[in-house]
């Protein structure tokens, strides 16, 4: 039964992977992705790691796969799939070389270990509560050390993504239209008595860029105060 | 299952991913690709604790999750700076900070 899980998660994990690498649109990596964490999560399972299975489907396929979704469908655009002639050769050969070394390293080195059904079960074995007594003795040090990584990791985060002034020089630029009204319309500029119903004004709309200062382009277009 | 098989997947998997890396040229998806290579060592590590019978492999999994965890936030925030700025986004054309 677990030989029978074991296949299905495997199988799925290794082509959800290759899947991420082979998919043209960035969307579609994503949620191949969301199904190789999840195979995952049933490897762990059969490792009994249960906790850190379930931390990986909250943590990756939860949290993060939707902050991947929400980026993608921000920026978006698919892309032609793969760098130039050389990487192109080069980078699954290094992927298969890599594979091989990786295989003699930890299953043809004679390390007799490796090769054994694991150690016999113990009872609570990862479960929440070793693992926090771990955490709080063993290893309190990393532990305090990822809490300000993540928040290190979040301030930067903000810093990166916000929205800084005067970076954006090419946006379009934002124009303020001024179109004068006809005459007797109960303007405040008619109320004080500024513009008299004999100053009659031509009907141009008056595009004028914000930020320049309103003087000089009304002694330019003859306006005299009458806004 | 033995635990080797896992060591096998778990070769595979961080294989993909280093391929991966090489051959895209989306920042997006290289960041991916980078999540892989982690899951793959995740693998590796809490088989070997499962081999010995300790929880401390399971420890440093979790850990791995939270640098993970961290380097996508940081790698996303990189890539809206990216295209906020109207760069091409792009790995092969965002290359002024090679020497």
């Amino acid at each position: 039964m677990s030989a029978v899980l074991f296949f299905i998660a495997a199988i799925g994990a290794i082509t959800a992977a290759i899947g991420v690498v082979t998919l043209r649109n960035p969307f579609y990596s994503v949620l191949a992705l969301a199904v190789h964490l999840v195979s995952l999560a049933a490897l762990f399972l059969l490792l009994r790691a249960e906790f850190v299975a379930a931390a990986q489907v909250i943590v990756y396929a939860g949290a993060m796969m939707v902050l991947y979704v929400f980026v993608v469908a921000y920026v978006g655009g698919a892309e032609p799939l793969a760098s130039g002639a050389v990487l192109r050769v080069l980078g699954p050969l290094f992927a298969l070389a890599l594979t091989i070394e990786l295989c003699i390293a930890m299953l043809g080195a004679g390390l007799k270990g490796v090769s054994s059904r694991g150690a016999p079960f113990i009872p609570g074995f990862g479960t929440p509560a070793h693992i926090g007594r771990l955490f709080l003795t063993a290893y309190l040090f990393p532990f305090e050390l990822a809490s300000i990584l993540l928040l290190v990791a979040a301030i930067g985060a903000v810093v990166l993504a916000r929205r800084r002034r005067g970076l954006d020089t090419d946006e379009q630029a934002q124009f303020q239209v001024r179109v004068p009204r006809p005459a007797y319309t109960g303007t405040m500029a008619e109320g004080a008595g500024v513009r008299s119903s004999a100053h009659e004004e031509q009907l141009t709309p008056d595009v004028q860029r914000v930020g320049t200062t309103s003087d000089e382009s009304a002694a330019a277009t003859g306006h005299q105060g009458g806004w | 299952m033995a635990i080797g098989w896992f060591l096998v997947v778990s070769a595979l998997i961080f294989s993909i991913g280093a391929g991966g890396v090489l051959v895209r040229r989306n920042p997006l998806v290289i960041l991916l690709c980078l999540e892989m290579m982690l899951n793959g060592a995740n693998l590796a590590l809490v088989a070997f604790s499962r081999m010995w019978g300790g929880e401390d492999g399971q420890v440093f999994a979790l850990i791995v999750m939270v640098v993970a965890a961290c380097e996508v936030t940081i790698g996303l925030g990189l890539v809206v700076a990216i295209y906020r700025r109207r760069l091409p986004i792009d790995v092969d054309e965002l290359n002024e900070l090679q020497g």
